[in-house]
């Protein structure tokens, strides 16, 4: 059977399964549509936040980008797994304790004001927004590539899946279709791994297996120009900055931190950090395994070799554009190489030999879709490993979706607008806005802006400066007031954002970085300046009311945390 | 229940921050980035001991930081009686 047909029905077993859920786990309430009823299982809550937190770009994108970028790739390694351990310490069991439904409701009712609240809503609707647009355009390149049908169509359809279980079941249909997406998502993504790593080392085991053959393709790098794929070449600053925005912002996003407010108790909340940070590090510390195995490949047997005899891989995936190549000096060989290099001499060497350019444009996104055809494997795997980027895009988009129609009903309508709304209206609204909101994605993923990869590290450096500092400093010290946190939130945002616009939207030169920290590296920047401001400003302006110093004071003990809904 | 208590309950729990914090920060930020060239002059088995922290053994030390953390709170709200 063709890939084709084997993609049709293991994503089409997976949809039904994820419907079936869906139909399981109608909410009825809003405690059950904001936070599934405060009583799932910290295991399988661990499983959902992995799920929710290894989008389409974890499962597709990043393997390939550490083979692209080497030890710079750590950035993401150590930067989105982190900030879990942030998490668990310094946000997680106080939010529980908290016990409402939002980000934007903790920040509404610490900061006593309804400013900060709505700053908070429109902070948390952009990183939303933003991120979903990626997923959605992510689900259409599986389906595009997979299922052979146009992209609109497959965000189409990824966005009638998940209007299904997200409007009916609400957070308690999310978590459990997202326990079951990361049991896809892992075991797609671990079995072409691990015969990866078995055929090219003869260890099924990849987080061992790579270590071998780093010297063997530092050589392959440096002999085609290419720094050696264990140096990397950003600046430490650089590579420090990035991490740190990255990990901070991890622990600021809003559709992160709502994964902790569906546990039972307090001590579930720590726990459940921590199951989710051991099913996100299976496939984080694979991620550079695979990477290394398919660029040792890529210049091992593709490099120099005869187009004519090149794998079957290769030809596959030029059909879909994401392969290019352009045979310039017309000898029927593939030259790929580093012709950006600094080197002079090794230009130099390379011209002598007849090269005219590198030959080959590879796109990094198709590192972990060709695996299982780069290692032989049967066409049924190939389709898992389709049935897997879905679920990882979906189960992220999901989440996302969740804080934006909770944004909007609760946040927005109860606690803002209309607070005499009945419970039942409040749910109906919070079903019309995921609606909406999911036929906005679509019509983001149909119509991307070019630069969706941008605003997501946009997204990261807003959570790490307005967000994070936020909600810390509100749990760690009892002295900072609206005052405090609503000018930090804003300083942040603004030198962050600005920042962000300017080098990456208008095009002001690289020279010009603030000590050489790229765009995706300031919101650590922006942290600080929170931070610095909201201290200023709050011990040169009144203390908080005593009601809020007493909620500060409850919420650093578990005692007394709200009882969770009968499941 | 006591003011003091509690304020000796939450000493206990910054002093556990503090340490875990301090690992968190060296194993990742210090062996993975900051002293990366000098730990590569460790190995382990075939990987140059900066890179590996960098990439795999500091999210193996996030995984233990977080369960001794777990572990520690648990003991701390029982032994000052806050347990839900």
């Amino acid at each position: 059977m063709s890939v084709q047909t084997w993609t049709f029905i293991i994503v089409g077993l997976s949809f039904a399964l994820y419907i079936g859920i869906a139909l399981w786990s109608r909410a009825t309430s809003t405690k059950e549509f904001y936070v599934a009823g405060g009583g799932v299982h910290p295991v399988l809550n661990g499983m959902a936040t992995a799920a929710d937190w290894m989008s389409a770009a974890s499962f597709i994108s990043m393997a390939g980008l550490i083979s692209f970028m080497g030890y710079d790739g750590s950035v993401y390694l150590m930067g989105w797994t982190g900030g879990y351990v942030l998490l668990a310490l310094l946000l997680a069991p106080y939010l529980r304790k908290f016990g409402k439904f939002t980000v934007p409701d903790f920040i509404g009712e610490r900061y006593y004001s309804q400013t900060a609240r709505i700053v908070a809503v429109i902070c948390a609707l952009f990183v939303s927004f933003t991120y979903i647009a990626g997923q959605m355009r992510g689900v259409g390149i599986v389906f595009s590539r997979f299922l052979e049908v146009p992209i609109n169509t497959g965000v189409i359809l990824g966005m009638c899946i998940v209007f299904f279980y997200a409007v009916l079941g609400g957070m308690k249909g999310i978590t459990y279709t997202q326990v079951a997406q990361y049991c896809v998502l892992i075991f797609a993504y671990m079995v072409p791994a691990i015969f990866i790593s078995f055929q090219m080392t003869g260890n099924p085991v990849p987080q061992v297996a790579f270590g071998g053959i780093l010297d063997k393709l530092d050589g392959l790098s440096t002999e085609l120009g290419f720094t050696a794929y264990t140096a990397g070449s950003k600046t430490v600053l650089d590579v420090f900055c990035i991490t740190a925005a990255l990990m901070v912002g991890t622990a600021g996003l809003p559709h992160v931190i709502v994964r902790f407010f569906t546990v039972p108790k307090v001590k579930d909340a720590r726990i459940s950090a921590g199951w989710a940070l051991i099913f996100i590090a299976i496939l984080y510390t694979t991620a550079p395994a695979i990477g290394v195995f398919v660029r040792t490949n890529l210049l091992e047997n593709i490099s120099g070799k005869a187009y004519s005899s090149a794998p079957a891989w290769v030809h596959n995936w030029e059909k879909s554009k994401l392969i290019q190549f352009n045979d310039k000096n017309g000898d029927g060989l593939i030259q790929y190489y580093n012709e950006q290099t600094a080197d002079a001499a090794f230009l130099q060497a390379a011209a002598a030999k007849g090269w005219k350019g590198n030959e080959l444009v590879i796109d990094q996104d198709i590192m972990v879709l060709a695996n299982p055809e780069i290692a032989g494997l049967p066409a049924w795997v190939i389709a898992l490993v389709a049935a897997g980027g879905l679920a990882a895009a979906l189960s992220t988009a999901a989440g996302l979706l969740l804080v934006i129609s909770s944004a909007v009903s609760h946040d927005l309508l109860k606690k803002a607008i209309y607070p005499q709304i009945s419970e039942k209206s409040e749910l109906r609204a919070a079903r019309i806005a995921a609606a909406v909101a999911i036929v906005l994605a679509g019509i983001i993923g149909i119509y991307p802006p070019d630069f969706v990869a941008a605003i997501v590290a946009f997204a990261f450096g807003l959570a790490a400066s307005s967000f994070f500092p936020a909600i810390v400093l509100g749990i760690f010290s009892v002295r900072i007031n609206k005052e405090g946190a609503i000018t930090g939130m804003l300083s942040g945002l603004l030198f962050t954002g600005s920042y962000i616009i300017g080098f990456k939207f208008m095009g002001w030169p690289k020279e010009n970085y603030l000590l050489g920290i790229s765009p995706e590296g300031i919101g650590t920047l922006g942290m600080l300046l929170n931070m610095g401001i909201t201290t200023l400003v709050s011990y040169l302006t009144p203390a908080p009311p005593v009601s809020v110093q007493q909620m500060v004071a409850s919420i650093r003990i578990p005692k007394g945390a709200s009882a969770a809904s009968d499941h | 229940m006591n003011d003091k208590h509690l304020k000796k309950y939450w000493k206990k729990n910054l002093s556990y921050l503090l340490i875990l914090l301090s690992i968190w920060f060296v194993v990742s930020y210090g062996f993975g980035i900051l002293f990366r060239k000098q730990m590569d002059h460790f190995s382990l088995g075939s990987f140059r001991l900066g890179f590996w922290f960098a990439q795999n053994g500091a999210i193996y030390v996030f995984i233990i930081l977080i369960f001794a953390y777990v572990y520690l709170m648990n003991k701390l709200d029982k032994d000052f009686d806050v347990n839900e």
